[in-house]
């Protein structure tokens, strides 16, 4: 027993299982029950018919040609996840994690949330499966995004505003670990990006897949070719992973992941984690670039969408950047907003100032590449949720309160 | 380096008949030089290891008070440098410090000069909340390299292949977590504790210390019945919380210590 097993769960140098010991067997049960879930007919069965008669998949794409004017000319389809039921491509991941707590006959999911969508969805999936709920969601975040916290109170969730830290989604995901290893049996912690530790970011990629099969399908389907370049913002990256899978193989298509780049990078708000001065490092579990301060310390990010609010990045990002296989750029808050502003205006669809980061990354790659270009963004969320700080930005409401 | 070292100490406390006290206390609560006159005094009163904090950023296996202190000590300036000093001055009292630390900070200042650093500062190991053997290799290989204890945790779910698997690479001894849980105190220590114990030792003829949630004479007295340890943490940091002076905050830490060193003597006949 003096030789160690080879390391499980690895993206090159990226992932594996930082975690306490007293999380290993969930860690393998969660393994064993979705690689068995994956083979069986009659899971794949059941989450197909929740995809189609629940989320109302495949989601469409759609073309918008006043707003890709703003892009250089390049043709740009949007990938139409913000028309999922809750609102967001969050929905996939967790129906997915729900049947498989059931499965492995769990009666308690837990959460942690940034802009509340996957809170919603996880919430959204307790009600339909029966299923008790607890959702972690930083102070500041509860704020930011109060009609989010309401409907997971519909829904009949518990949640808890974490006050400590940063008060935002890394402190959330702090104390969903810390209730995780305690109630450990009965509970199935429903990570909501690929992050953490192995199975996570494998599995929860493999629940996002679908966004990028269904695409690259309705792309070819629709203008007989591969896009130049996929977009997709990236917090954890649930929804550029679900995206960019399954265009790897192709290698003409360009995989571009936007990050926040909040106030700019020489502010030291933001949430650029491959920007800068990028090093690699361990948080909630995984091996993956991390903003830290000189003795491994955790720094704060900031952005002005609370989804892409997080130090790390899903450790499959991680080695898709450094394999050269994707590439990053960031966009900072002010640009994001007037991406946000001109899809409302140009095409009616009012975007997640999350997905408006893609945007941003489509203006600029449109016009690096001309008219000739095809793009394929995600739209991963709508934006609903951030009326309140989007009217605010715009000095569209009083302030009155 | 002519103190003794955890194994030593261990193996004292058994001939001895009664266990090992070892006291957690974070570098840097209230002050870095306030910590280290806190560990001192902790080990004039009987604590027989000390198990020396870094405060890190996101504490994941801690619960409020000792996510409290950490906050506090890194808002106080505390750096993973100050550890060093920690370990040394715990050393010179005769003790040997166990350094705990989350993984990102070993990492980050490299593992093999955080290996060296400790072992040139007095330190004994470590023990590693956060890092399981099966990511452990770089870790394995310095502490071999530099004669440095590795503490693994086990805890009640784990399975009788993973209790054999981690206790496998500890060195000195092995930290069972007595419950399903983060640090803090409880009312009552569980009978999960002796059943950890029980199994550890069906694997391992390493000596077995018990932490999470010890923060009386009595279960102290409870726990040295069956472990060769009993660990003690946020009970003792919560004596360093208060507007008081300083000096009194260490004579509450000195107080509980004494009734703790008292039951780690009451547990076996």
């Amino acid at each position: 027993m003096s030789e160690q097993r080879p390391a499980v769960g690895r993206f090159g140098p990226f992932g594996g299982r930082y975690v306490p010991e007293a999380l290993i067997p969930a860690l393998e049960q969660l393994d064993e029950a979705r690689l068995k879930a994956a083979v069986d007919p009659d899971f794949e069965a059941e989450l197909a018919r929740l995809h189609r008669s629940y989320t109302g998949r495949p989601s469409i794409i759609t073309e918008v040609p006043r707003f890709a004017a703003h892009c250089g000319g390049a043709r740009v389809l949007l990938k139409r996840e913000d028309l999922n039921h809750t609102g967001s491509h969050k929905i996939n991941n967790v129906l997915a994690q729900a049947l498989l707590t059931k499965r492995m006959g769990k009666s308690r999911v837990i959460a942690e949330t940034g802009a509340g969508q996957h809170g919603v969805a996880t919430a959204t999936a307790a009600a339909l499966m029966g299923l008790e709920c607890t959702i972690y969601m930083g102070k500041v975040d509860t704020e930011r995004q109060a009609l989010n916290v309401a409907r997971m109170k519909i829904l009949g969730a518990e949640v808890i505003a974490v006050e400590h830290g940063s008060a935002t989604l890394k402190d959330a995901i702090n104390e969903a670990l810390r209730d995780w290893v305690t109630n450990v049996d009965n509970t199935h912690y429903l990570i909501g990006t690929v992050t953490g530790p192995h199975p996570f970011p494998e599995m929860v990629r493999d629940f996002h897949r679908i966004i990028g099969v269904e695409a690259r399908a309705q792309v070819l389907d629709l203008t007989g070719r591969l896009p130049d370049a996929v977009l997709a913002c990236v917090g954890g990256g649930s929804n550029a992973m679900g995206i960019f899978h399954a265009f790897i193989p192709d290698a003409q298509v360009r995989l571009i992941g936007v990050e926040a780049g909040g106030e700019g990078l020489a502010s030291g708000r933001h949430a650029a984690r491959f920007a800068a001065d990028a090093t690699p490092g361990v948080l909630h579990g995984a091996m993956s670039y991390l903003m830290q301060d000189e003795d491994g310390q955790t720094i704060e990010s900031h952005s002005i969408s609370a989804g892409l609010d997080y130090p790390s990045v899903g450790p499959e990002h991680s080695w898709l950047r450094d394999s050269g296989r994707a590439e990053y750029r960031y966009a900072v808050d002010s640009d994001v907003m007037d991406a946000f502003h001109l899809l409302c205006r140009t095409e009616g669809i009012i975007p997640a100032l999350e997905s408006a980061h893609a945007l941003v990354g489509a203006m600029e790659v449109g016009r690096e590449l001309g008219p000739e270009a095809l793009l394929l963004v995600n739209l991963s969320g709508r934006g609903d949720k951030d009326m309140h700080t989007a009217a605010a930005y715009f000095g569209l409401i009083e302030e009155a309160q | 380096m002519t103190s003794p070292g955890v194994r030593e100490v261990l193996a004292r406390c058994r001939e001895q008949g009664r266990a090992a006290l070892i006291g957690y206390l974070p570098v840097g609560f209230p002050s870095v030089e306030g910590s280290i006159q806190a560990m001192v005094a902790m080990v004039e009163e009987g604590v027989d290891i000390v198990e020396v904090g870094i405060p890190y950023s996101d504490p994941l296996m801690d619960g409020p008070v000792i996510q409290q202190a950490a906050a506090a000590a890194l808002e106080a300036g505390t750096r993973v440098d100050d550890v060093f000093r920690a370990t040394a001055a715990v050393r010179a009292a005769g003790a040997p410090p166990l350094v705990m630390t989350y993984w990102n900070l070993v990492l980050r200042r490299g593992v093999e000069r955080f290996a060296a650093d400790l072992a040139a500062n007095g330190g004994a190991g470590l023990i590693t909340p956060d890092l399981i053997p099966d990511e452990a290799a770089d870790w394995i290989a310095a502490s071999d390299r530099h004669q440095l204890d590795r503490c693994f945790l086990v805890a009640p779910s784990s399975t009788p292949d993973r209790l054999a698997q981690v206790t496998a690479q500890c060195r000195g001894f092995v930290y069972a977590a007595s419950t399903m849980g983060v640090t803090g105190a409880r009312s009552s220590v569980s009978d999960a504790a002796y059943d950890i114990v029980t199994r550890t030792r069906a694997v391992t003829d390493l000596p077995v210390c018990v932490g999470l949630g010890v923060s009386t004479r009595q279960q102290a007295a409870d726990l040295a019945g069956v472990a060769d340890g009993v660990i003690v943490g946020s009970a003792l940091v919560r004596c360093l919380f208060g507007e008081g002076e300083l000096s009194q905050r260490i004579e509450a830490l000195r107080a509980l210590t004494r009734e703790l060193a008292a039951g780690v003597r009451e547990g076996r006949p």
